[in-house]
């Protein structure tokens, strides 16, 4: 038992880094003692309280063996922690990203805030516990926070394992992925029968399927939701590129339309954290500025899918 | 995955177009002077063509041999795989077309090189020239740094470009098209959701010498008997 009171120091720490970001406590690093406080949510399942907005990694940390590149994702890092972050999700179908996302973290010196989100990835189940074991020697950490299952592929075989691994405490929560809106109607299925603590999907001002049933059923359910592809893969930023931003979005504090895309996100209350990828530490931190300040009233979200669609 | 068709190109690429080409800088700096080597490789396949000989024949698939497998290595194996988990794979289709090549290189008729006098001679070397001397340049055309060019000898796309040509001249049996073709099409489609300008080069050289085949093929074919008339 005693393996695991560091780690639970660590999770108190991180907890405490998280409250008092969101509080823009002055000891909080290094925000400016004007900032907002950062929206948290809580994991309905534990109650502990993640920052809305996470990092994603997927095509942006996958750099290969390029050492500019990786000192530049290291950065991208570093902005993320510094503006409250906690929540770093990765798959091993994402390339070099694990390592990646590993070197930044021993660079940086393993920030206590870290809330580590993989995934498992292989058709054969047998294969789960080696990958699982593999990843974890790439993000060079103890343990995962968070595993899900990638795509529900083999889902019958490995969520019994990650279930497994929760109750020996050698991880923290389980949940399941889904990109793009396929399966839903598999992972609404696992989420009424199966004991999940998170649920990863995508949502957008575009693509809003979830909000009717996959939303509502998580918070009855009292499963968290991570979002994915909150820019359609930067479809969305592209296409908004260079248009001005209309008046409303001084209103909710929000400098760009990236930050008024992930503000639509976390302002739906059944959302606890979107997880927007980039490879610029700028945008890391503009990025992180969108879990800060007024959100969107229901009014507000219905002009915003308005703007958007007419805009793109 | 049961739902493979939902999958699109897109949802399967995992680096983006930066990251694509930054690979490039990196080989090109970590291999050379081995440029200098290829561009004497290249040199001796105009010679060869233009010798046309069978010795020459041989020659050119023992160098063309040569640039496919260190292309597998030093590109597919060692740098493209730490960015595409299929990269290995490619690897292995490069190493098969080495092995083919051999082959063709070794076997007891000499691969003889047709004359690139003639509409077909004349495309094959023109596409072993664009090999050799366009490609590098498309670096520049899509605003990318001069060190990020691709090189033939070194990067897979002029390798099986200028491959396409020695095919043609040689009228090389069907078996040693697939590779490259598959290449062709890979490359393109990569090129392609990166949304690079270069994306038509490689799968328009295909097609295009696929259509040569084709339409010389249909020129040999005897005519039909013709009925006698009158």
């Amino acid at each position: 038992m005693s393996t695991h009171v560091p780690e639970r120091r660590r999770i108190l720490k991180a907890s405490l880094h998280a409250m008092l970001a969101g509080a823009g406590c002055a000891l909080a690093p290094p925000l400016p003692a004007q900032q907002p406080s950062l929206l948290t949510r809580p994991i309905p399942s534990s109650g502990e309280r993640l920052p809305v907005v996470g990092l994603g990694s997927w095509i942006t940390f996958n750099v290969g063996d390029d050492a500019q590149a990786r000192a530049a994702c290291t950065e991208v890092v570093k902005a993320f922690f510094a503006g409250g972050g906690r929540l770093i999700d990765s798959s091993p179908m994402y390339g070099s990203a694990q390592s990646v996302i590993g070197d930044a973290l021993a660079r940086l010196k393993h920030p206590q805030a870290l809330f580590a989100a993989d995934k498992v990835w292989t058709g054969a189940g047998s294969n789960g516990p080696a990958q699982v074991e593999a990843s974890r020697k790439l993000w060079r950490i103890p343990r995962f926070d968070l595993l899900q299952v990638h795509n529900l592929l083999a889902w019958e075989a490995h969520l019994p394992l990650l279930l497994r691994m929760k109750a020996s405490n050698r991880l923290r929560y389980v949940g399941i992925t889904t990109s793009e809106g396929r399966r839903h109607g598999e992972i609404v299925r696992l989420m009424e029968s199966q004991p999940l603590d998170f649920v990863q999907v995508s949502y957008n001002v575009l693509d809003r399927e979830v909000e009717n049933r996959i939303l509502p059923l998580a918070r009855e359910r009292r499963i968290a939701v991570i979002v994915n592809r909150p820019f359609r893969q930067g479809e969305l930023t592209q296409g908004l590129a260079g248009k001005p931003l209309p008046g409303w979005a001084a209103e909710i504090g929000c400098t760009s339309w990236a930050q008024v895309l992930l503000k639509f996100i976390v302002s739906h209350p059944d959302v606890t954290c979107a997880i927007p990828a980039t490879s610029n530490p700028r945008h890391a931190t503009e990025n992180m500025l969108a879990a800060r300040g007024p959100m969107p009233d229901q009014n507000l979200r219905r002009r915003i899918v308005a703007d958007v669609t007419k805009l793109t | 995955m049961s739902e493979w068709w939902t999958y699109t190109l897109s949802d399967l690429l995992m680096f983006s177009k930066p990251t694509y080409f930054r690979l490039f800088a990196l080989l090109n700096e970590a291999v050379w002077p081995a440029h200098l080597v290829a561009l004497l490789a290249g040199l001796a396949l105009v010679a060869a063509i233009l010798r046309g000989a069978g010795k020459a024949g041989r020659l050119a698939a023992a160098l063309l041999a040569i640039c496919w497998l260190w292309v597998a290595w030093t590109y597919h194996a060692q740098r493209y795989a730490g960015i595409n988990l299929a990269a290995p794979y490619f690897a292995m289709g490069f190493a098969l077309q080495t092995v083919l090549l051999c082959w063709l290189a070794t076997r007891r008729r000499a691969p003889a090189i047709a004359s690139w006098r003639g509409p077909l001679g004349g495309l094959a070397f023109g596409l072993v020239l664009a090999a050799l001397l366009l490609y590098p340049l498309f670096a520049a055309f899509d605003g990318r740094d001069w060190r990020q060019a691709e090189v033939f000898g070194i990067a897979p796309d002029p390798t099986v470009a200028a491959t396409l040509g020695m095919l043609l001249l040689w009228r090389a049996p069907w078996f040693l098209w697939i590779v490259p073709l598959l290449w062709c099409a890979v490359s393109g489609a990569t090129l392609m959701e990166l949304r690079s300008p270069q994306a038509w080069a490689l799968p328009a050289a295909g097609l295009l010498v696929l259509l040569a085949v084709f339409i010389a093929r249909l020129r040999m074919r005897p005519l039909p008997r013709q009925h006698p008339t009158g």
